[in-house]
């Protein structure tokens, strides 16, 4: 089984590795996945007093396409907001990062990790949340 | 000393042909290269002869009769003739056959046919240590039980099942007892006779010998096992299996199991050492490391550990100069994770972080440092990348988690 590139490069230099202060208003954190299924991953979000995701961190159990995609991920939450974050498809993740079919749920997963972090910050900050992707307990 | 990059650390899937067994078999491309069936000239006695040759040097290793063995394209092969043929040719006297849950798929895919054919099969579950128990066999044998299958050693996690003891039960009960020694022919001391075996499946390809020629040992006496042919056309191999003799190969085969018979015992300890000394170096430099099946009833070369809270396709990409395989779900095309370690009641967290380290022949020390090192290294960087990890050094107990998932 051969690796894009892309793939390769964000397990060989993985970007924002790490944790946010779970206890801080301004950050969601969205724990996805199950180890039984050899997938789990943590994705967090600092957010600004205006809406805009400052820092995105995460933490990932999983293969090379599972840490790449929740890599990519925290890339492109940084600098938009909620509402903009909010709309990112695992299908873009798939296409950045040639995902072959078998390993689409890895792309999938990140967009679950991404909802939930930030249904995790509308918790926190009383905002209605969207939809149901929630995180472990 | 320069390494060969990627090392190669997966001899239980393959193994390189010693080149001694090479040079045994180029005479028989382009020199002699008759048809050992042919009867009327030299060229068909002279392969015959060669292939002569080559079972007897194959039934030494086991204590065999070399009229007992008799050739095919593998091991699988092999697997399926002994599950179809005896199935076939006993089933007026019963119709129950027992295996393990951990067979390779030749065996169990080969039992599941049978089973679309009318037959009972039991597929025992070994114990937390991967071992299938001669209790086990014992509880699961009725009266219609013609045939007993447990393989010698697991190709996935290399433990050794106590053959003697169950070969010993199933003479006892008159049950046909086959072994599938793919991974234990010529590695760890067989005979037929003191291990009370009646079929037994071996291949070229794992003792350093080519792919594509395989036996299975089929006893002639005490009691004379028969098969049901699968393969019908000239009668070859004593009626049992029929089509042109791979000359070439069974005379690698044989070249290659007589190296065993003289290495087998040297080559054990070494392994050992070696593979022990692997298992040390890994369990100090890290914390939580689990050894997968039994610490010492196991073969000399290879170990099955599993890494906790990383999972194993991640940690062979960061082990990108080294050639091992995995029991993670990822790395399987269908995305289940390794059965093996699944029957063995490990829990799929631990298949998924299950790595299979297999040594050889040609394996150095500096080899086997290299990779214990690289290991600890790529082991540490994803357990620092780990959710689970930073989870467990928080207190969190993982088993209490309600996870989100699918």
């Amino acid at each position: 089984m051969a690796y894009s590139e892309k793939v390769v490069d964000h397990y060989s230099n993985p970007r924002n590795v790490g944790s946010l202060d779970k206890k801080d208003e301004g950050v969601g954190t969205g724990i996805v996945g199950a180890p039984e299924c050899g997938d789990v991953m943590k994705l967090q979000v600092k957010v600004s007093g205006e809406g805009v995701i400052e820092d995105a961190k995460f933490k990932t159990f999983g293969c090379g396409s599972a840490i790449a995609s929740s890599s990519l991920a925290t890339e492109w939450l940084k600098g938009k907001t909620v509402d903009e974050a909010q709309e990112i498809k695992n299908t873009q993740i798939v296409e950045e990062l040639n995902l072959p079919p078998v390993k689409i749920h890895c792309s999938v997963l990140a967009e679950d990790a991404i909802k939930a972090a930030l249904n995790d910050y509308r918790e926190k900050q009383g905002i209605p949340v969207v939809g149901d992707a929630k995180s472990a307990v | 000393m320069s390494i060969k990059f990627p090392i190669y650390m997966d001899y239980q899937a393959t193994t390189p042909m010693d080149s001694r067994v090479l040079e045994e078999m180029v005479p028989y491309f382009t020199d002699t290269f008759g048809n050992s069936a042919s009867r009327n000239h030299s060229y068909g006695w002279e392969a015959e002869k060669a292939v002569d040759d080559a079972r007897e040097r194959l039934a030494n290793v086991i204590g065999a009769d070399p009229r007992e063995i008799i050739f095919t394209s593998g091991a699988t092969e092999s697997d399926n003739m002994a599950l179809k043929g005896v199935a076939e040719m006993y089933k007026t006297k019963g119709k129950h056959i027992i295996t393990s849950m951990i067979e390779h798929k030749a065996i169990i895919d080969s039992a599941k046919r049978l089973e679309t054919w009318g037959f009972d099969v039991t597929y025992l579950m070994p114990g937390e240590d991967g071992i299938t128990s001669t209790q086990m066999v014992e509880e699961a044998i009725t009266d219609e039980t013609i045939l007993v299958s447990i393989m010698t050693a697991n190709n996935e996690i290399g433990v050794i099942n106590p053959i003697r003891e169950i070969g010993q039960l199933c003479r006892a009960h008159k049950i046909i007892f086959h072994t599938d020694a793919t991974q234990g022919y010529g590695k760890v001391p067989l005979d037929v006779n003191e291990d009370f075996i009646d079929l037994l499946s071996m291949t070229g390809h794992k003792i350093y010998g080519p792919k594509g020629v395989g036996a299975l040992y089929v006893r002639r006496r005490k009691p004379r096992v028969r098969l049901a042919a699968l393969i019908d056309g000239g009668g070859h191999e004593r009626g049992m299996r029929s089509g042109t003799l791979n000359v070439s190969g069974i005379v690698g085969f044989g070249k290659a199991a007589q190296i065993c018979h003289e290495e087998m015992e040297e080559e054990g300890i070494r392994l050992t050492n070696m593979r022990d000394k692997f298992k040390a170096t890994m369990m100090e430099s890290l914390e939580e490391v689990y050894v997968n099946g039994h610490e010492t009833k196991r073969l000399p070369g290879n170990i099955n550990l599993s890494f906790p809270y990383v999972e194993g396709e991640s940690l062979i990409m960061g082990l990108k100069d080294v050639a091992v395989s995995s029991g993670s779900a990822c790395t399987s095309a269908s995305l289940e994770p390794s059965y093996v370690l699944k029957a063995m009641g490990r829990g799929d967290e631990l298949a998924h972080s299950s790595i299979r380290f297999g040594f050889g022949r040609f394996t150095t020390q500096e080899e086997i440092d290299f990779v214990a090192e690289k290991t600890v290294d790529v082991v540490n960087r994803m357990r620092e990348m780990s959710p689970l990890y930073e989870m467990v050094k928080e207190g969190i107990d993982l088993s209490k988690v309600e996870w989100a998932h699918h």
